[in-house]
């Protein structure tokens, strides 16, 4: 169990440039002046893609985590974070 | 606190953290509920700044200002207490939803206007960013070590309370008037708005008469509480990791649950099933009055079996029926379906309107359709005549909307939304004890505000949004928006699977 749990936190790490390269995509494909869905407007996407890249890197940092075995033991207590 | 306080104390301090929380979600709710209405009177399209303005109330407010809110005021809370914190985000939310209440329109003022509302939107956002983690906590720190999930669950009714009272009063004040008095610059739609003050008003004065937080009171006293909880939460590995965790194994698949069991479902019945109004608006009350308390089951019960599970469990058969459910929707309120059952009783005489568009000569047939088993509908047609190619029809199309479900059918539906939202229960229920567990005292309104709106105004937030990219992108599969929920919810059970633990933090007094 412990291996899979290393090795799912590199599959993470894959799935988040992932995410971010199909937000690009999608923006890139979808970004229309002349469109009137939310879809086409150029300011929802920068938005999205703002606040999805520091959550992509925290999915990459959790993944990096838990590949380097950080999560095979996870506090069981909050008075174990205070140490 | 592992002593009980008296049954007496302990209801008044979840009363007065329920109430101000539900009134902040209503507060939140009637300005997209009303958007419609808020965009003719603010926001009007021919004018690019406005609709830029627009954009930005509805999407900054959830992405950006809400975990930003979060970030604010839960510094705010671990640095001078739960009690001053959610009393202020109290108040900004309810003065700047009376305020929205009382912008006059883009014609009256101009371009002030939709400034004026964006600004009072994105305070909205913020106070909504800090509200949950200080009523969660608040509760949480004031419940006995065996009660703490039972406890927490009243709050966890608020967001699906908020929304239900948000429905019910738009519901009364327009069902009093005539479209056009409640759609008028001064008209009903204010209403909502200036009803939050009074409400707000009530939650202030049972709010002020609270004490802070034993827990907190005692750390300050003892002088530990953090000296800069941004840091500690986010910088502090042990504690960074956690709230990586809370994020993705839990509040990720919560926040998709949540809004499409809640919201995808509501907007679902009307645009892509075409049930009328009032219909869709009733299915989802009586799912939400039924299902509510299920909200104070879950959390009940995880205090006896652990948190982990039951949401895990919300998620997999959120995963697993999803596509089913939505499916019946669909099938069972086509018009296909209905002739299949029963047959045509009645037909209004149609009523033809003719007119010129470029070229073409637009002709729009409307009649209302009534079925033996009192299914009826508006059938539209409209055909295009080319001027110039010999009075040939170019194109025809047939819209049926305005659908009235025959009772067995309405019936059914309520049963379904009602398991959409038993899953949402199942998830939501049990996490604000599930959150509170997770982090110590001194960051612990930090440390969990912050996942808990990226997971649900974030990853929540874009339920609508991705779903009309991925329709967008693949027309030909009317459910294929529900990917999104499904595959976020995947990840995160397999996350919360694999990485959570089930076990109770007995004492959180640390």
């Amino acid at each position: 169990m412990i291996g899979f749990k290393r090795y799912f936190g590199l599959l993470l790490l894959l799935v988040a440039p992932f995410v971010i390269y199909e937000l690009v995509n999608g923006a890139i494909n979808n970004i229309d002046t002349a469109g009137k869905k939310d879809i086409n407007n150029p300011i929802i996407w920068i938005i999205i893609i703002a606040i999805f890249t520091p959550i992509a890197i925290g999915l990459v940092i959790f993944g990096w985590y838990a590949f380097r075995g950080e999560y095979d033991r996870v506090p069981k207590s909050s008075k174990e974070l205070k140490a | 606190m592992n002593q009980p306080g008296p049954p007496s104390s302990i209801r008044s301090v979840i009363a007065a953290s329920s109430v101000g929380t539900m009134i902040e979600w209503y507060d939140f709710y009637i300005f997209g509920m009303l958007s419609t209405t808020i965009s003719t009177q603010f926001f009007p399209r021919d004018n690019p700044t406005a609709a830029l303005l627009s954009t930005l109330a509805i999407f900054a407010a959830g992405f950006i200002v809400r975990p930003f809110g979060a970030l604010v005021f839960g510094r705010l809370g671990d640095l001078i207490g739960r009690k001053y914190t959610f009393l202020l985000t109290l108040i900004l939310m309810g003065a700047s939803t009376f305020l929205i209440g009382c912008v006059p329109s883009y014609e009256s003022i101009g371009i002030a206007a939709p400034i004026l509302v964006l600004l009072l939107r994105l305070l909205q956002g913020l106070a909504l960013g800090g509200e949950y983690g200080g009523a969660a906590t608040y509760v949480a720190e004031h419940a006995p070590l065996n009660k703490r999930g039972f406890y927490t669950s009243w709050i966890q009714t608020t967001a699906t309370l908020g929304l239900f009272v948000a429905l019910g009063v738009i519901l009364l004040v327009k069902s009093n008037m005539t479209d056009a008095a409640f759609n008028a610059e001064w008209g009903g739609w204010r209403y909502p708005f200036w009803i939050s003050v009074l409400l707000v008003g009530i939650s202030i004065y049972i709010r002020l008469k609270m004490k802070e937080s034993p827990m907190f009171s005692k750390l300050k006293a003892e002088g530990k509480t953090s000296v800069n909880p941004l840091k500690e939460s986010f910088r502090k590995k042990a504690n960074f990791k956690m709230v990586l965790l809370a994020l993705f194994g839990a509040v990720m698949g919560q926040g998709v649950i949540w809004y499409t069991g809640q919201f995808y479902a509501q907007n679902f019945l009307e645009t892509k099933c075409f049930i009328e109004f009032e219909q869709s608006r009733t299915i989802m009350l009586w799912a939400i009055a039924i299902a509510t308390p299920f909200f104070i089951l879950w959390g009940w019960l995880s205090d006896r079996v652990g948190r982990k599970w039951i949401m895990m469990a919300g998620m997999l058969l959120g995963i697993i029926t999803y596509r089913p459910i939505f499916s019946t929707f669909l099938q069972e309120s086509s018009t296909t379906y209905q002739l299949k059952n029963s047959r045509e009783k009645e037909r209004t005489a149609a009523v033809t309107k003719k007119e010129l568009v470029k070229n073409d000569s637009v002709i729009t047939t409307t009649a209302a359709v009534r079925l033996e088993n009192g299914f009826s509908y508006t059938e539209t047609k409209i055909d295009s005549i080319n001027q110039l190619q010999f009075q040939q029809v170019q194109r025809s199309k047939t819209i049926l909307s305005d659908k009235h479900l025959p009772s067995s059918t309405y019936w059914k539906f309520i049963g379904l939304v009602f398991i959409l939202i038993l899953y949402v229960t199942m998830v939501y229920g049990p996490i604000a004890a599930f959150l509170v567990e997770m982090f110590p005292t001194k960051i612990r309104y930090t440390s969990m505000s912050l996942p808990y709106h990226i997971g649900n105004g974030v990853f929540g937030g874009l339920v609508p949004f991705i779903g009309l990219l991925l329709t967008t992108t693949y027309p030909s599969d009317p459910l294929v928006g529900l990917w999104y929920p499904i595959g976020v919810a995947a990840l995160c059970l397999v996350i919360g699977t694999l990485y959570l633990t089930n076990k109770i933090d007995r004492n959180i007094k640390d």
